[in-house]
């Protein structure tokens, strides 16, 4: 029996998630003295499937999918049914990414199997099968008890670390049969905003709030984020006042992400704000208020006028990069 | 829809372990509201070939009046299937049974629950009825036959197009704002109906064994204004979440 991994891949590369994604089944296997197998549909490279070996896969697996505009949620649970039988599966993971969570509980209602979103970690035990996730947006954790024998799950986001396990594999190309009479979803056209990182793949995020007065004064975030490798997000009143665009707003009502640093400047932390962030690794924050909220949820702090601390943040990590 | 907590309710245990909701103020969970409002916008636009909107939910007659208040923003009807949910599993196996009596061209679920946050039902409901569905929807258009969306997919935005009947998970950005009820809605909504069906189902397939509170977060590590360069080491390499040298 096997742990099915599954992962998308963008245009043959994988996403970050994918070592933890890894380590996590293989972990998992191991516990349930299972096989940890890795599916991963599409155009991807030999030598990019044998590097999963590194995280512990045991088999790697590839569907070459020939139409990459085929975007059809029911085509690829057809698929991945398709390999489970092969590959006798009887856990399916998948990362808790838009695709993970189109999926994954598509293929859990084929099985009538118990499903379970963002778990954060590895059940101790086979039987019972318990896991544990975040409910009431971060705020309380509980256990959960799947009770049949296929299970499906997405993993949260830095529930686990990455752990190298070095396993020689050579990928498995595969041929299912498919039926494209089934396809009905196909891609038109993808906007990817180009040269930039994205907020929701961003290690290291820079946010403003409204402390940070005006729109002129994101132009420090930006550069800040530039030196950091990182994204720039706000909150919900900055981009309704039109300061920022709609699409970098964090939160509640918008986007929900968790990078390893989230750095807010100016922001009161709001509980509909932290819902979005409060998965982030590490939350550093800059207010002018030592009471304000986000304090509560920070782990690092300073009580300053971003303002006026930015610039010399800026010029100090200015200073290490070009010592 | 789901009807969930209020999302600025402080969550507290019962003395059994189990969260505290009987205080609480019940509402439309906020992806549901947004999915409500994207609805009515199309059935009100000429173009889009949507002619009526129907709210379901699997509950109690308890959150009723949550179910009126869809009424009020414009919905033409609601089902409610009278079942207290006993987990997604339950609520999806539910709202697939009476949709197969009365297979409607668009449904419409939100990404998540706001209390729970399942995010589970609307895939469940797709893959237990075969039908086509995309997920993370931020925006939809109905035109003849065919329905163009447009999601976020981890890396970029896309646009899609896709058959009937389709299963469409929303979240944000599927509508600007949610619709507030008129006074005229309010007064419609009395007379408009809800009907109350009875479903089969099955055993659950999850229990919740457990509830915690997170253990209280250590106390944030204040750094002094003047040193950015203590900031900057703390995050290097106390935390490991930046590089720089
Ligand atoms: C249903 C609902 C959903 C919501 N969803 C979201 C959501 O998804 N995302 C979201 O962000 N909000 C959301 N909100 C709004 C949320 O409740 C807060 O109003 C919002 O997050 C506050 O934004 P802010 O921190 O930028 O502004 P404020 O609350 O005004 O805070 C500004 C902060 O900046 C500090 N400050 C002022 N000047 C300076 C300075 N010079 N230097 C440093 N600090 C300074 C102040 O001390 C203050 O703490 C939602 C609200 C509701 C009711
Ligand atoms: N009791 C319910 N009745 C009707 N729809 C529901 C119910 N619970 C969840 N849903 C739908 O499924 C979506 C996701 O919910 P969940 O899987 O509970 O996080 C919600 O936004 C609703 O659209």
């Amino acid at each position: 029996m096997s742990v099915l991994i599954f992962t998308e891949n963008r245009n043959g590369t994988f996403p970050g998630y994918i070592r933890e994604l890894v380590t996590w089944g293989r972990q998992l296997a191991d516990r349930m003295q299972m096989q940890a197998v890795v599916l991963s549909p599409g155009e991807v490279k030999e030598e990019t499937l044998a590097g999963l070996g590194k995280y512990g896969a045991g088999r790697v697996l590839c569907v070459r999918v020939p139409d990459p505009d085929v975007m059809d949620n029911r085509f690829y649970a057809d698929v991945i049914m398709k390999v489970a039988e092969k590959v006798h599966a009887e856990i399916f993971l998948f990362a808790h990414s838009n695709t993970g969570k189109a999926l994954a509980p598509v293929i859990a209602a084929k099985y009538g199997a118990a499903y379970v979103s963002a778990v954060t970690g590895i059940p101790e035990q086979a039987n019972p099968f318990v896991v544990r996730k975040k409910i009431f947006s971060g705020k309380v954790f509980t256990d959960i008890r799947m009770k049949t024998g296929k299970k499906v799950m997405t993993l949260a986001p830095h529930a686990v670390e990455a752990v190298a396990a070095y396993r020689e594999v050579t990928p498995e190309i595969l041929s299912v049969g498919l039926d494209k009479a089934r396809i009905t979803t196909r891609r038109l056209d993808v906007h990817t905003s180009q040269g930039k990182v994205l907020l929701t793949d961003a290690n290291v995020v820079v946010s403003g709030g409204r402390g940070m007065q005006n729109p002129g004064n994101f132009s420090l975030l930006e550069e800040l984020a530039g030196l950091l490798g990182g994204a720039v997000a706000c909150t919900r009143p900055v981009s309704d006042e039109g300061w920022r665009p709609a699409d970098e707003h964090a939160g509640q009502t918008g986007k929900i992400i968790a990078p390893d640093l989230y750095f807010a400047f100016g922001i009161s932390g709001a509980i509909q704000h932290l819902a979005g962030v409060s998965s982030s690794k590490v939350i550093a924050a800059v207010n002018t208020d030592p009471d304000a909220p986000i304090f509560e949820a920070a782990d690092y702090g300073v009580v300053a006028d971003a303002m006026t601390f930015l610039p010399k943040l800026i010029e100090a990590v200015k200073r290490r990069k070009s010592p | 829809m789901s009807v969930v907590t209020d999302t600025t309710t402080r969550i507290r245990l019962t003395d059994e372990g189990f969260p505290d909701l009987k205080e609480v103020q019940w509402i439309i969970n906020p992806w549901d509201e947004l999915a409500l409002t994207r609805a009515l916008e199309l059935k009100e636009d000429p173009g889009n070939a949507v002619d009526k909107v129907t709210v379901m939910h699997v509950g109690t007659a308890s959150h009723e009046h949550v179910v009126r208040k869809a009424l009020a923003m414009g919905a033409d009807d609601a089902i409610r299937i009278d079942a207290e949910p006993m987990d997604s599993w339950d609520t999806a196996f539910r709202l697939a049974e009476a949709l197969r009596k009365r297979m409607p061209d668009l449904i419409l679920a939100g990404i998540e629950s706001s209390d729970y946050n399942g995010g589970a039902v609307g895939g469940l409901v797709a893959g237990l009825l075969d039908i086509s569905s995309v997920s993370a929807v931020s925006g939809l258009q109905v035109q003849g036959g065919e329905i163009t969306v447009i999601r976020d997919r981890d890396g970029g935005r896309e646009t899609l197009r896709t058959g009937l009947p389709l299963l469409a998970v929303v979240q944000k950005g599927i509508a600007k704002e949610p619709r507030m009820p008129s006074m005229r809605g309010i007064m419609m909504a009395r007379k408009k109906p809800v009907s109350v069906i009875k479903t089969e189902t099955t055993e659950p397939l999850i229990t919740y064994e457990k509830y915690e509170l997170p253990s209280p977060k250590p106390p944030c590590h204040m750094v002094d204004a003047d040193k950015p360069d203590v900031l900057l080491d703390l995050l290097e390499k106390e935390a490991k979440v930046i590089r720089l040298s």
